[in-house]
C-alpha cells in the first residue's frame, strides 16, 4: 500500500518526551523549526530561523535543526504510546517554531498519529492563511492558540507582526476545530494589566466555542540561548510576574466566564 | 465502590515514640549471647533441634523485658531502643575484631560498652569451631573460597548470619494462636509410630516446635505481668488504663486466636519480634498485612468497637516498633546493606488468590502509617495490576512525592506468571508478597533463600582481559589472551566461560552454607509457622517448606552491556582499536587520575594488607603508596590515545535510551547470568533462581572492580540493579523505562530492581501525580517487574552532606529499601546523588 506521506520531509530542532507540564497527560512534543513571528520574550529563540544554526550551551557548540521524515518522527512518537494511553489524554503536540509554516509535514504527521490512535495537539500563533490551517484541523484534537494582545499596534511592536490575521483566524478556527483553547503568555510591560487580560478574555469568550484560557507566566529560562546564538536578549531587565499577580489575572479571566488556568 | 480516602490525623503519641527511638546511637547488648551460651553448655550431646528449642526457651525466659514509654504495642528485643542482640552461633570473629571500630565506622555505627565487650569475649571462647560459618567454610571447595577472597561474589549474608528472608503464617497465629499450632504438632506427633524409619528425627523436631511455641506464650505472659505491675505504680490515670489493657491483651495473645484488631496487632508484633530473637536472619517480612489484618479491623469497625483513628494509631505503633529492631553486621556487609535496614517488607494492594483486586481500607492506612511515622521500616511496597484502583495508585504516588523512597511498586502481571514458571500454583502465585528488597514468594510456604549472594557481573569481564588471572593469581579458567581473539564470538564465549565457572563456584559456596545451617542452626520456632514443616516433621533448614529456592543476585548488566557492545563495535566492526589496546587502556584506567577519596581508600587497603603480612609501615611509606596509587603512570601520548578511546566509547549508544539494538543486547547479556543459574539445585530439594539487584553492594563491590570497557573508571560504582548506568540514560524517564522493560523480567524470578530518581518538580500538583502513575502503569504494561523512586533534589542531598545535623530524618531510597541519608557512607551518598535525575519537561 502507498504510504508516501510518511516520506514527507520536515525540519525540526527537538523532540521532547515525557513532557508533563505542557498540555494534558504525558506528551511528546515535536518542536518544528521556523516561525513568522519574533516575539521578544521567546524562550526558544533557536526555533525562529528556518536555517540551521550553531548554538553554544554550557561551552558546547551544537547544530540546531535537522531534516526528518514523518516516518522517523512517528517512530519516536510511537515509543511512548503506552504512557499516552495510561495518562488518559496524553499524546503528541506540535510546537515550534510554527507548525503552520510546514503544512505538508504537519498535516502528514498529524494524520499518521491519528491513524495510530494517538491524540494530537498543536501550539500555534495562528499566523497563516486559513486554507492552510484547514488542512490540519481534521487531524487535531486540541488547538492551543496564542492570543497575545487585542491591540494591533502593541502586538506588532512586540512580535513584529500585526494581529488582524490572527484574530480573524481565531474566529474561523473556533467554528471549525474540535477544541480551541486560547493561551496568553503574560509579559510584563506588554500585556500584564488587568485590562489587557480582560480584553483578551472577552475576545476569547466572543468566539463562542472557547471554554478555556491559559495564562502562561513570563519566565527567563531561555535567556541564555540568545547569547548562545550570538543575539541580544532585550528583556533581561524584566522580572517574572508574581504568583499573586497571576492569581489576580486568573480571576479576571474567570469573571469573564472562562475556565482559567495558570500554566500549560 | 469508593475507598475511604479522607486524611487520618497522626496521634501525638506517635511522634513521641519516634523521637524516643532516635535519641541515642543504637547499642550492642550481650544478654542473648550469654543466655544462648549457657543453654548450649547445658545441652552438649543432645540432638541439635532440641538444643535450639531449649536455647530459645532459655533466652525467652530470661531476656530482660521492657515496656517503653507511651507504647501500646509491646515487646522489645533489647533494653535500649534500636539496640541489637548478637548471634554467635552463626559467626562471631568479625565482631570481636571490630569491637574497637564498630562505634566509629562510617556505615551503621553501634555503641558497645566495655562491659559488653568483656562479656562477649568470654562467651565467644565457647563458640570457636561451633559456628555455621566455620562449618560452611569446611564444606566449600578451595576454588570457591579463592573466588570469594578475590571478590568475584560474596555469599556474606548467610555465611555470617541467619537466613531470614521469609514470611511466616501470621494469619494462622492470629486465628488459632500458638495453642493451635501446638495442637497441630501434637496431633502430628500422635500419628507417628515408634517403628517409623524417621521417627527419631520427626519426633524430636515436633517436640522442639511445641517447646518453642510454649516459650513464645510464656514470654508474652512476662509482658502481661510487667504491664500489670507497672499499672499499679503508675499515677497517670490514662497511662494506667493503657497498661492494664496491655496486660489483658498479652494474657490472651499470642497464646490464643485474636478476638479484636487490638489483639491482632499485638499478636502480629510478638511473631515479628520473636522470629528476630531466634535467628539473626533479616528480611523477616510481614508481607500482606492489609489482607490478614483486615477481617479483624472490619469486624471491630462494623461493631462500633474501633474507630479508624484508633486503628491507625495501632498500625502507626507497629510501624514504629519495626524500627526498634536492629542488627549489627560486619563492616563490609554494613556497606552492602547500609542504613541499619532490616528489610521487613510490608506490601499492600494487589490481587487475591482468585485474581480479584484485594485493595482495602488497610491498604490506604498502610500508606498513611508510612507517612505518619516516616522511618526506614517497614520497607513499604505496593502491588499493581490492571485492576488496581486509580485512587490507590495516586495515594501511593503522594507518598512517593514526599521523597521517602516508599513505596516500591511491583507488577502482578509479571511476578505471577514468573512464579508459576517456578512451579507455584496459580493461586499461590497470585497471593505473593515481597521479601526484603524485591524478592517475590508465597508466604508461609516458601524457604526462598533470597539474597543468597552478590554476583558482580563486571568481574568475569575483567578476567577475560587477564586470561583468568586476578592480582597475579590464576583464579578463573584460561579463556585465551585477548590479543589472539579474532572474532567477537570468541570474546563473548570467553566471557560466558568465565561467568559459568564462577556461577558454579557461587552455587558450591551457597550449598555449603545451606548444609551448614541445616546441621547447626535448624530453627524450630520459625518452622512452626511454615507449611509443611510440621507435616513433614522437619525444619525449614532441612527442606520442610513446600517451595524451596536459592536466589543469588547479579548486578552490573548495564556496564557489561555497554562494555561488550563497545568491544563489539569498536574492535570487531569498526576495527578502530585492538583488544590489546583496550586491555592496556583498562589497565591504565583510561589514563585518568583517581580522585583523592578513592585513592585514600585504596591506600588504606594496600596498607592493611602490608600490615597483615606482618611488615612495619611508616608514615612515609603510606605517602608513597598514596602518590603511586593516585598518579597515573601512562605517558602523555598514551593518555591522549586513551582519552580518544574513552570519547569513542562515550559516543556509542548506551543501554537506557530506548534503542532496540543495544537494549536487546542487554537482554542477552543478562541471560549470561540468569540462564546458567536455573540449572542448579539446592540441598533442600529446590532450584536456584536468579535475581537482578544489588541492594547497595554496587558501591563497595564497585570499589573492588577495575576499569571496564564501557568507560567506567576503576573503583567507581557499578550500575545498580537493572537500571541504566548512572548518567547514561539521557532521553527521559519513559525512554529509560522502555529500555529496562526489554530485559527478561520473568526469568529473573528472584526479583529485578529499577531505580529512578526524580526532581520534586516532576511530581508537582495533581497532574504530576497523574503522570507519575501513568509512568508506572506504562512500564508495567511493557512487563517491567519493579520500580522505585527517589524524589529529592540534588541540591538537598548536597546540603545534607554538608549539614547532616539538619537532615537527621531525611530518608532516601537506596536499593530495595530506604535508609536515613546521613547514616550512609560517603561513597553510597555520592552514588545516590549521581543517579540520573529525571525531570518532567
Amino acid at each position: 500500500m502507498e504510504q508516501s506521506y510518511l516520506e514527507t520531509k520536515g525540519r525540526i530542532f527537538n523532540i521532547q518526551r515525557f513532557s508533563i507540564h505542557d498540555g494534558p497527560g504525558v506528551r511528546t512534543i515535536v518542536f518544528l523549526k521556523g516561525c513568522p513571528l519574533r516575539c521578544r520574550w521567546c524562550c526558544n529563540p533557536e526555533s525562529q530561523e528556518w536555517h540551521f544554526e550553531n548554538m553554544v550551551q554550557g561551552g558546547v557548540t551544537k547544530l540546531v535543526g535537522r531534516d526528518v521524515t514523518v516516518g522517523e518522527v512517528l517512530e519516536e512518537i510511537a515509543r511512548d504510546r503506552v504512557y499516552y494511553r495510561r495518562s488518559g489524554f496524553g499524546g503528541m503536540t506540535l510546537s515550534g517554531g510554527e507548525c503552520l509554516w510546514q503544512p505538508e509535514f504537519s498535516e502528514a504527521l498529524l494524520r499518521a498519529a491519528k491513524e495510530m490512535g494517538i491524540s494530537t495537539a498543536i501550539e500555534t500563533t495562528g499566523y497563516a492563511e486559513m486554507d492552510v490551517i484547514r488542512r490540519l484541523l481534521p487531524y487535531v484534537d486540541t488547538v492551543l492558540m496564542d492570543i497575545k494582545h487585542v491591540d494591533g499596534e502593541k502586538h506588532k511592536e512586540f512580535t513584529t507582526r500585526d494581529n488582524a490575521k490572527i484574530l480573524e483566524n481565531a474566529r474561523q478556527i473556533a467554528k471549525e476545530a474540535n477544541c480551541l483553547v486560547v493561551r496568553t503568555p503574560v509579559i510584563p510591560t506588554f500585556n500584564d494589566t488587568e485590562s489587557d487580560i480582560r480584553s483578551i478574555a472577552e475576545f476569547a469568550k466572543s468566539l463562542g466555542t472557547v471554554r478555556e484560557m491559559h495564562l502562561l507566566p513570563y519566565h527567563r529560562i531561555g535567556s541564555d540561548k540568545y547569547a548562545g546564538l550570538g543575539r541580544t536578549y532585550t528583556m533581561a531587565h524584566i522580572e517574572p510576574p508574581t504568583k499573586e499577580k497571576m492569581q489576580t489575572l486568573l480571576s479576571v479571566v474567570e469573571r469573564v466566564g472562562l475556565k482559567g488556568q495558570i500554566g500549560g | 465502590m469508593k475507598f475511604y480516602t479522607e486524611p487520618i490525623e497522626k496521634s501525638p503519641r506517635i511522634q513521641k515514640l519516634v523521637d524516643a527511638l532516635y535519641e541515642k546511637m543504637p547499642q550492642i547488648e550481650a544478654d542473648r549471647a550469654v543466655l544462648l551460651t549457657e543453654s548450649y553448655m547445658a545441652t552438649e550431646g543432645e540432638p541439635i533441634i532440641t538444643r535450639r528449642a531449649k536455647a530459645f526457651r532459655h533466652i525467652l525466659e530470661h531476656l530482660p523485658i521492657v515496656i517503653r514509654e507511651n507504647e501500646l504495642i509491646v515487646g522489645a528485643a533489647t533494653r535500649a531502643p534500636r539496640g541489637c542482640q548478637v548471634f554467635p552461633e552463626y559467626s562471631f570473629e568479625w565482631l570481636e575484631s571490630e569491637f574497637d571500630t564498630v562505634e566509629t565506622r562510617t556505615a551503621d555505627p553501634f555503641y558497645i560498652s566495655e562491659e559488653t565487650k568483656q562479656t562477649l569475649s568470654k562467651v565467644y571462647k565457647y563458640w570457636k569451631g561451633k559456628t555455621t560459618s566455620e562449618l560452611a567454610t569446611s564444606y566449600m571447595t578451595d576454588a570457591a573460597k579463592i573466588a570469594i577472597d578475590h571478590g568475584m561474589f560474596t555469599p556474606g549474608n548467610y555465611f555470617y548470619n541467619g537466613i531470614g528472608h521469609l514470611t511466616v503464617d501470621y494469619p494462622k497465629v492470629l486465628a488459632v494462636g500458638y495453642r493451635g499450632i501446638i495442637k497441630e504438632a501434637k496431633d502430628a506427633r500422635a500419628k507417628l509410630s515408634a517403628g517409623d524409619a524417621d521417627f527419631a528425627k520427626r519426633s524430636h523436631f515436633l517436640d522442639a516446635v511445641i517447646m518453642s511455641c510454649e516459650a513464645a506464650i510464656a514470654y508474652a505472659k512476662r509482658y502481661s505481668e510487667l504491664a500489670a505491675q507497672m499499672a499499679k505504680t503508675t499515677a497517670d490515670v490514662r497511662r494506667r488504663k493503657e497498661l492494664e489493657e496491655i496486660a489483658a491483651v498479652c494474657r490472651e495473645v499470642p497464646e490464643y486466636g485474636a478476638k479484636s484488631f487490638r489483639e491482632a496487632c499485638q499478636s502480629f508484633w510478638f511473631v515479628q519480634m520473636l522470629l528476630q530473637i531466634e535467628s539473626s536472619g533479616h528480611s523477616i517480612s510481614p508481607g500482606r498485612f492489609d489482607q490478614y489484618m483486615y477481617p479483624y479491623y472490619k469486624k471491630d469497625l462494623d461493631a462500633g468497637k474501633l474507630t479508624r483513628e484508633e486503628a491507625q494509631e495501632l498500625m502507626d505503633c507497629i510501624w514504629v516498633k519495626l524500627n526498634d529492631l536492629n542488627k549489627v553486621r560486619d563492616a563490609a556487609s554494613a556497606e552492602g546493606f547500609a542504613g541499619y535496614s532490616l528489610f521487613q517488607n510490608l506490601i499492600a494492594g494487589g490481587q487475591d488468590k482468585y485474581g480479584r483486586d484485594a485493595t482495602n481500607d488497610l491498604s490506604f492506612m498502610s500508606v498513611t502509617a508510612t507517612e505518619h511515622v516516616f522511618l526506614p521500616q517497614p520497607s513499604f511496597s505496593v502491588r499493581v495490576w490492571n485492576g488496581t484502583p486509580h485512587e490507590f495508585l495516586i495515594r501511593a504516588a503522594e507518598l512517593t512525592r514526599t521523597g521517602i523512597g516508599f513505596p516500591a511498586y511491583y507488577n502482578d502481571e509479571v511476578i505471577i506468571p514468573a512464579l508459576q514458571s517456578r512451579g507455584l500454583t496459580l493461586e499461590d502465585a497470585r497471593d505473593y508478597n515481597i521479601i526484603g528488597c524485591v524478592e517475590p514468594q508465597k508466604a508461609a510456604k516458601t524457604d526462598g533463600w533470597h539474597d543468597a549472594a552478590f554476583f558482580n557481573m563486571c568481574r568475569p569481564l575483567e578476567l577475560v582481559f587477564s586470561n583468568g588471572k586476578d592480582k597475579g593469581v590464576q583464579i578463573g579458567p584460561r579463556t585465551g589472551e585477548v590479543e589472539t581473539m579474532r572474532t567477537y564470538e570468541e570474546f563473548e564465549n570467553a566471557y560466558r566461560a568465565q561467568m559459568n565457572y564462577f556461577i558454579e563456584l557461587l552455587v558450591n559456596a551457597d550449598n555449603a552454607i545451606d548444609v551448614a545451617h541445616a546441621e547447626r542452626c535448624p530453627l524450630p520456632f520459625q518452622s512452626s509457622m511454615v507449611e509443611d514443616c510440621i507435616g513433614r516433621g522437619k525444619s525449614l533448614q532441612e527442606g520442610g517448606a513446600i517451595y524451596n529456592f536459592t536466589g543469588p543476585q547479579g548486578f552490573g548488566i548495564a556496564n557489561v552491556t555497554d562494555g561488550m557492545y563497545a568491544v563489539k563495535k569498536l574492535v570487531f566492526e569498526d576495527k578502530k582499536y585492538t583488544l590489546g589496546f583496550f586491555k592496556k587502556a583498562l589497565d591504565a584506567n583510561f589514563g585518568q587520575e583517581m580522585d583523592s577519596q578513592m585513592a585514600a581508600k585504596l591506600t588504606a587497603q594496600v596498607a592493611a594488607s602490608i600490615v597483615a603480612s606482618g611488615k612495619e609501615l611508616t608514615e612515609e611509606d603510606i605517602k608513597t603508596v598514596y602518590t603511586t596509587v593516585k598518579a597515573n603512570k601512562a605517558s602523555d601520548e598514551e593518555k591522549k590515545q586513551y582519552a580518544a578511546l574513552l570519547a569513542d566509547i562515550q559516543a556509542l549508544p548506551k543501554f537506557g535510551n530506548d534503542e532496540d539494538e543495544i537494549d536487546l543486547f542487554a537482554r542477552e547479556m543478562a541471560y549470561t547470568y540468569t540462564k546458567p543459574m536455573e540449572s542448579y539445585k539446592n540441598p533442600r530439594g529446590g532450584i536456584f533462581q536468579a535475581g537482578l539487584y544489588p541492594v547497595s553492594a554496587n558501591v563497595p563491590l564497585g570499589a573492588q572492580t577495575g576499569a571496564t570497557p564501557d568507560g567506567r573508571l576503576a573503583f567507581t560504582p557499578i550500575a545498580d540493579g537493572v537500571s541504566p548506568a548512572a548518567g547514561r540514560d539521557v532521553k527521559g524517564p519513559t525512554a529509560s523505562a522502555n529500555s529496562v522493560s526489554r530485559l527478561d523480567h520473568y526469568i529473573a524470578s528472584n526479583g529485578t530492581l529499577f531505580n529512578m530518581k526524580f526532581h520534586p518538580s516532576a511530581l508537582e500538583g495533581r497532574s504530576g501525580l497523574e503522570s507519575f502513575a501513568a509512568l508506572v502503569r506504562g512500564y508495567f504494561d511493557q512487563k517491567g517487574s519493579h520500580m522505585q523512586f527517589n524524589v529529592v533534589s540534588r541540591e538537598t542531598l548536597r546540603d545534607a552532606q554538608k549539614h547532616p545535623e539538619k537532615y537527621k530524618s531525611l530518608v532516601v531510597r537506596v536499593a530495595g529499601y530506604s535508609a536515613l541519608f546521613t547514616t550512609l557512607s560517603k561513597g553510597l551518598q555520592e552514588d545516590i546523588i549521581n543517579r540520573t535525575e529525571q525531570q518532567g519537561f
